[in-house]
């Protein structure tokens, strides 16, 4: 079931979006989330869908693999248009007793799906052509002015760093846990919740005790390697802006006044 | 020139029951005093718990003596000034080879060291690529080490020391939690990095095969150094060994077995071929 799970989740593909700088991706990514807001008709929608099926190409990952990535946050979609579309007064089209579905609250939900849908896939095609090493220093050289307000930046991205290289081994472990919780007898499928609930202790236990031991290990390791903060320190890949970057910047200003004109003018 | 000088050194620790009161102090260390020379290949011996691994961790300044001395290369490791470059000068590779990595791709791994000692970002690369060289694991320089063996691994974490340009390696049990041919591969790498780059090599293990090839061997039991000499003169003496709870590799062993079954055999035999040529030699 975790592996179903494509958000988050490095396509090795080698495109154009694959080699710009990860503070441009990252930047970009915001710059389209917030021009998914500043947006609120048809036509600046259809920019925004140009837009963004532009990019799906040029990054050459393919469309099913992004749509995969749409399936855990269904229910939170159906949800939310449901609810903007009974509960939006206005004209009414149809209703059902005390159920109404008005014209206002129909262009409503509509907006809002589209506006998460494309935030999803907007956000995912980032993570998608950007490795999480690439992305966590993308991160601290962005929040990097954070330091003068004594803000831990390389620490914390140290520690997402950290954090994503120990995923594959820790559910590896968790999965060699449950195997030998499942050799003493152990079921985590039968019962009621609470029954469910209460066989996860045996689990997260150990689980927990181990990833604790690990992180005093591996903290050993990194002090006898000089580790001593972000001071003084220097980076093997350092992260360089390139051509591209300036042209992809230039398309991202391009399009954001695109919109904000079309928000003004053309209502 | 010793680079390494251990004197009268004693760490001590309190044990504490439920309550945080002290029960005993328990010395780990309790008075070794060891001088190693500049690229030796020395190797400490001893079961678990004789405080080998506790000594290990005191020669580049994570633990510090409660008692006694220790230098390196001059410096004390009691002096925080001192703490990074004794770091650079002795490096430390540990048992277990998942929790040492942090880089998610291997070379960015080995250029960790580099990285926190502020060195150029081009002479990162040259020296990532030359330390990689040196353990034969160039062709997975841009994989994740996920995917790789425990040995590779091991590998991967000596690389990530040798980027840091150290004149002393010490290796905590390296091939503890390895399979046997992990463990070839790491013991060839160590010596290696002695023969031809002449670094000094700390070994501390309980695995008697890899001692075979150290210049110097110490049997460390119950915190004090108990015995020291060549592997040869070590092992030669098989009851003292067992005394202190270790093996004697499988040549001497059989060699010490036939001589009490009264055959007229040598009995510091190291090797299986050393072993076959006294067989012969047999009429």
């Amino acid at each position: 079931m975790i592996r179903d799970i494509t958000i988050g989740q490095y396509y090795p593909s080698g495109s154009v979006l694959h080699r710009l700088d990860p503070r441009t991706k990252i930047l970009g990514t915001v710059i389209f989330i917030i021009s998914l807001f500043i947006g609120d008709s048809v036509l600046s929608y259809g920019i925004a869908t140009v837009f963004l099926a532009l990019m799906i190409k040029v990054s050459k990952v393919p469309l099913k693999f992004i749509v995969k990535g749409l399936r855990p946050i269904v229910i939170l979609l159906v949800f939310s248009i449901g609810i903007n579309m009974l509960f939006t007064p206005g004209d009414a089209i149809v209703s059902f007793g005390f159920l109404t579905i008005t014209k206002q609250g129909v262009k409503l939900a509509l907006f809002l799906g589209i506006r998460l849908v494309y935030l999803i896939i907007g956000s995912s095609l980032m993570t998608f052509t950007t490795t999480p090493t690439a992305l966590t220093d993308g991160l601290e050289k962005l929040f990097g002015f954070l330091k003068v307000l004594k803000v831990p930046v390389h620490e914390v991205a140290m520690m997402m760093a950290i954090a994503l290289r120990f995923i594959p081994i820790l559910t590896e472990e968790l999965d060699k846990i449950m195997k030998a919780q499942a050799a003493r007898g152990a079921d985590f499928n039968r019962g009621s919740l609470k029954e469910k609930l209460h066989g996860l202790i045996p689990i997260l236990v150990p689980l927990f005790v181990s990833a604790i031991r690990r992180s005093n290990d591996l903290a050993m390791a990194m002090e006898a390697r000089c580790y001593h903060g972000g001071d003084g320190r220097t980076r093997m890949k350092p992260l360089v802006y390139q051509k591209e970057d300036g042209l992809a910047y230039g398309v991202l200003i391009f399009y954001l006044l695109i919109i904000i004109l079309v928000r003004l003018f053309l209502r | 020139m010793s680079i390494i000088k251990i004197k009268d050194a004693i760490y001590e620790y309190f044990k504490r029951d439920e309550n945080g009161e002290v029960m005993e102090t328990v010395q780990a260390v309790a008075g070794v005093t060891i001088d190693i020379e500049q690229g030796e290949f020395v190797a400490i011996l001893g079961h678990n718990g004789s405080g080998k691994s506790t000594l290990a961790k005191h020669l580049n300044a994570i633990l510090k003596p409660t008692r006694g001395t220790i230098y390196v290369k001059e410096m004390d490791t009691r002096e925080d000034r001192y703490l990074l470059d004794i770091r650079q000068t002795t490096g430390m590779v540990f048992q277990n080879p998942d929790n040492q990595i942090i880089g998610t791709v291997v070379e960015e791994d080995v250029a960790f060291g580099p990285e926190n000692l502020g060195v150029p970002t081009k002479e990162i690369w040259d020296r990532v690529l030359k330390s990689l060289e040196a353990v034969n694991m160039t062709a997975y320089r841009e994989q994740s080490p996920n995917k790789l063996s425990g040995g590779q691994k091991q590998r991967i974490a000596i690389a990530g020391v040798m980027a840091m340009e150290p004149e002393c390696i010490v290796l905590d049990e390296p091939t503890a939690m390895l399979d046997p041919l992990g463990r070839k591969d790491v013991v060839e790498a160590i010596t290696e990095l002695n023969q031809k780059k002449k670094i000094t090599i700390i070994l501390i293990t309980h695995n008697m095969d890899e001692v075979i090839g150290a210049d110097k061997v110490y049997v460390m039991d119950h915190g004090k150094v108990v015995l020291k000499g060549t592997p040869r003169e070590i092992f030669s003496d098989v009851e003292t060994m067992k005394q202190y709870g270790l093996e004697v590799p499988a040549p001497t062993e059989l060699a010490y077995r036939l001589k009490k079954a009264g055959l007229s055999i040598r009995t510091d035999i190291l090797t299986k071929d050393e072993l076959v040529e006294q067989l012969c030699q047999l009429n």
